[in-house]
C-alpha cells in the first residue's frame, strides 16, 4: 500500500483544510481589530487604529495586563526554583516511587481546569481563609511546575552525568558543581521552561475564575467578564489579540532557546 | 593559580555532610516540590472528595461536616444530572471522534508526504494554536458563529454543533501530535515490505498500519475527552443555553460547595473508567 500519486494531492489539499480551519478564526480576530465596523460587520466596513489606541488607554485594560503580568512572573519564578530541584531528584536518583512523583507533578494539568480550580477553592476558602492575591499566585505555580520539570529533564537526560561526577571527583563541593557545571548546561532549558509557564499562567482562566481573591481581574478574567457587554467588543478584541500575542511570543522564544520540537507539545 | 574565597565554615560543613549523604542530596531536591504538590495539590483533591460527603447548613450557607452520603446520592439519583452527565459524555465522544477525522490527513499528509524539511514547520504550526489563549479561541468561534458574522446563514448558531465544532477545534492539536508520531513510524519501507510480501492494501492497513495509529489515537483521545469533559466557558459561550457538567459545578459552586464537589467528582469517575480502559492499547505510555 504505497501512497498514490492522487492519494497524495487528496492528502495534501485536506491538510490545507483542516490548517485553514485551525487559523481562520485567529485571523478573524486579528483583522477585527482594524475593522472600522464596531459590531465587526463583514466585510469590514474600513480600516482604524481607534480600538487599539481606546483597549490602550482603557484603565480595566490595563490594570488586568499588570496583574496578569504579576501573577505569571511570581508563578514562575516558584515553578522554576521547585521544578529544577524536582528534575535533578527524577533524572539523576533511582528512588522509589519515582513513577509517582513524575505522575504527580504531571496531574495539575492533565486533570481537567475544573477538577484543580474547584479542589484548590476548597481548601483555601475552607481551611485557610479565603481567596486572595496569594492564592491567585499559588494556584497558578502548581500547574506551572510540570513545564520546568519537563524541559529541564529532557535537558538533564541529554547531558552526561559523568561531568557532574568528575567535578566532584575533582573536589568539587555539589555547589560549585552545580554553579559551574550542572547549570550552565541546564541554562537554556531553564529559560524555555521559565516562558512556557509564563505564556501559561498569562492565558489561563479556568483555575484563575475558582483562585482569585475578590476584585482581582486578570486579562483572561476581564476579557470574559467584558465579552457580554455588546459597546465593549472592539477593546475586547484588541484585548484577545494582545493576549495571544503576549502568550505565544514567549513560547517563540522558548522554542528557539530549546532547539527541540518536544517542549512545545506538553501545554 | 586563583584562590577561591574560602566559604564560611557552616556553609562548607553543610556541603561536606551532603557530599558524603547522597540521600540526604534527594530529600533535598524532592521535597519543596514534593511538599507543594502533596499539600497543595492532592491534600485539596482529598477535601475536594471529602465535601462531596458534607452538607451545607440551608439557613447559613455554611459547611457543616458531618458525614452524609445525602449529595452524593442526591446527585446519582436525580435524573436532570444524570442527563447532563450523559449529555457531556456524549459531547466529549463526538469530539474526539471529529479531532481523529481531522488529525488523520493532517499527519499523515505531515509524515508520509510532506518533504522532510518542511516536517518543522508543520510541528509548530499545529503546535502553535495551543499556546494563544483558550479564551480567545473560544471567543474567536462566538464572533465566526454569530448570526450576523462572516458565515451568516451558513452558521449552526449557537448550540450544541457550535459546542463540539469549537471543541474540536480547541483540543485538534492534542490528537494530531500523537498521530503524527505515530504514522512516522511507518515511514521507511514497512508499507513497501508489505506490499512486497504480498499483502494486499486491506491486509496492510489492517495489520500494519492499524497497530500504529491504534495506541496513537487512544493517546490523544486523553486529552481530547478529558479536557472536553471538564469544559464549561465553551457552552457558555457559543452553546445558547445548553449546559455540561461544568457549568452546573460552576454554577454552585458559590452557594452550595458539597454539591459543586459531589458534581465534579463524576467527571473524575468517567475519566477514571475512560484511562482504566485504555490502559490496554498501551496509550498511557507515550503521554
Amino acid at each position: 500500500m504505497v501512497l498514490s500519486g492522487p492519494a497524495r494531492w487528496v492528502l495534501r489539499i485536506l491538510a490545507i483544510a483542516v490548517l485553514t480551519f485551525v487559523y481562520a478564526p485567529l485571523a478573524l480576530v486579528l483583522l477585527n481589530s482594524f475593522n472600522a465596523s464596531a459590531t465587526f460587520a463583514w466585510p469590514p466596513s474600513g480600516f482604524t487604529l481607534d480600538w487599539w489606541s481606546a483597549a490602550a488607554g482603557n484603565e480595566g485594560v490595563r490594570s488586568a495586563v499588570l496583574l496578569s503580568v504579576e501573577v505569571a512572573l511570581l508563578a514562575t519564578a516558584i515553578a522554576v526554583v521547585l521544578g529544577t530541584l524536582a528534575s535533578l531528584a527524577l533524572v539523576r536518583y533511582e528512588f522509589f516511587g519515582r513513577d509517582v512523583v513524575s505522575l504527580l507533578v504531571l496531574l495539575p494539568i492533565a486533570l481537567p481546569g475544573i477538577v484543580t480550580g474547584i479542589a484548590l477553592n476548597t481548601l483555601f476558602t475552607q481551611a485557610l481563609g479565603g481567596l486572595t492575591f496569594v492564592t491567585l499566585v499559588v494556584g497558578h505555580a502548581t500547574f506551572c511546575i510540570v513545564l520546568v520539570v519537563n524541559n529541564a529533564s529532557a535537558r538533564l537526560r541529554r547531558t552526561n552525568a559523568t561531568l557532574e561526577e568528575a567535578s566532584t571527583d575533582l573536589g568539587a563541593t555539589p555547589w560549585t558543581t552545580w554553579r559551574l557545571v550542572t547549570f550552565p548546561a541546564l541554562r537554556g532549558a531553564l529559560v524555555a521552561g521559565a516562558l512556557l509557564a509564563f505564556a501559561l499562567s498569562f492565558d489561563e482562566i479556568i483555575v484563575t475564575t475558582f483562585t482569585a481573591g475578590p476584585g482581582l481581574q486578570t486579562l483572561p478574567l476581564w476579557i470574559l467578564q467584558n465579552l457580554f457587554r455588546p459597546n465593549q467588543s472592539p477593546i475586547v478584541n484588541v484585548a484577545a489579540v494582545g493576549l495571544v500575542v503576549i502568550s505565544v511570543l514567549p513560547v517563540y522564544l522558548a522554542y528557539r532557546l530549546s532547539g527541540d520540537s518536544a517542549t512545545a507539545t506538553t501545554k | 593559580m586563583t584562590t577561591l574565597p574560602a566559604p564560611s565554615s557552616w556553609t562548607r560543613r553543610v556541603q561536606a555532610v551532603l557530599h558524603r549523604h547522597p540521600r540526604l542530596r534527594l530529600s533535598g531536591l524532592l521535597a519543596p516540590a514534593l511538599l507543594w504538590l502533596v499539600l497543595l495539590y492532592l491534600v485539596p483533591l482529598v477535601l475536594l472528595l471529602l465535601t462531596a460527603f458534607a452538607e451545607t447548613d440551608s439557613f447559613t450557607g455554611q459547611i457543616t461536616w458531618t458525614l452524609s452520603a445525602d449529595t452524593v446520592l442526591d446527585v446519582l439519583t436525580t435524573p436532570a444530572y444524570l442527563f447532563t452527565a450523559l449529555r457531556t459524555v456524549l459531547v466529549a465522544v463526538g469530539v474526539t471522534v471529529l479531532c481523529a477525522v481531522l488529525a488523520l490527513p493532517l499527519a499523515t499528509y505531515m509524515a508520509l508526504v510532506a518533504a522532510p524539511r518542511r516536517r518543522p514547520l508543520l510541528v509548530a504550526l499545529v503546535v502553535t494554536p495551543l499556546w494563544a489563549s483558550y479564551l480567545v479561541k473560544v471567543y474567536a468561534w462566538r464572533i465566526l458563529l454569530a448570526p450576523e458574522g462572516v458565515l451568516g446563514g451558513a452558521s449552526p448558531g449557537y448550540g450544541w454543533t457550535a459546542v463540539v465544532v469549537t471543541l474540536t477545534y480547541l483540543w485538534l492539536p492534542y490528537m494530531v501530535m500523537p498521530v503524527y508520531t505515530g504514522i512516522s513510524a511507518l515511514r521507511g519501507s514497512y508499507l513497501e515490505a508489505a506490499a512486497d510480501l504480498g499483502a494486499r492494501p486491506w491486509t496492510t492497513f489492517r495489520t500494519v498500519v492499524l497497530p500504529v495509529l491504534k495506541p496513537a489515537i487512544a493517546a490523544g483521545s486523553v486529552f481530547t475527552f478529558s479536557l472536553s469533559l471538564g469544559d464549561y466557558i465553551t457552552v457558555q459561550l457559543v452553546g445558547g443555553t445548553n449546559q455540561m457538567l461544568g457549568n452546573l459545578v460552576y454554577a454552585n459552586f458559590s452557594t452550595d460547595l458539597p454539591l459543586a464537589a459531589a458534581l465534579a467528582v463524576l467527571p473524575l469517575i468517567v475519566m477514571a473508567a475512560y484511562l482504566l480502559t485504555i490502559r490496554r492499547t498501551g496509550a498511557l505510555d507515550r503521554l
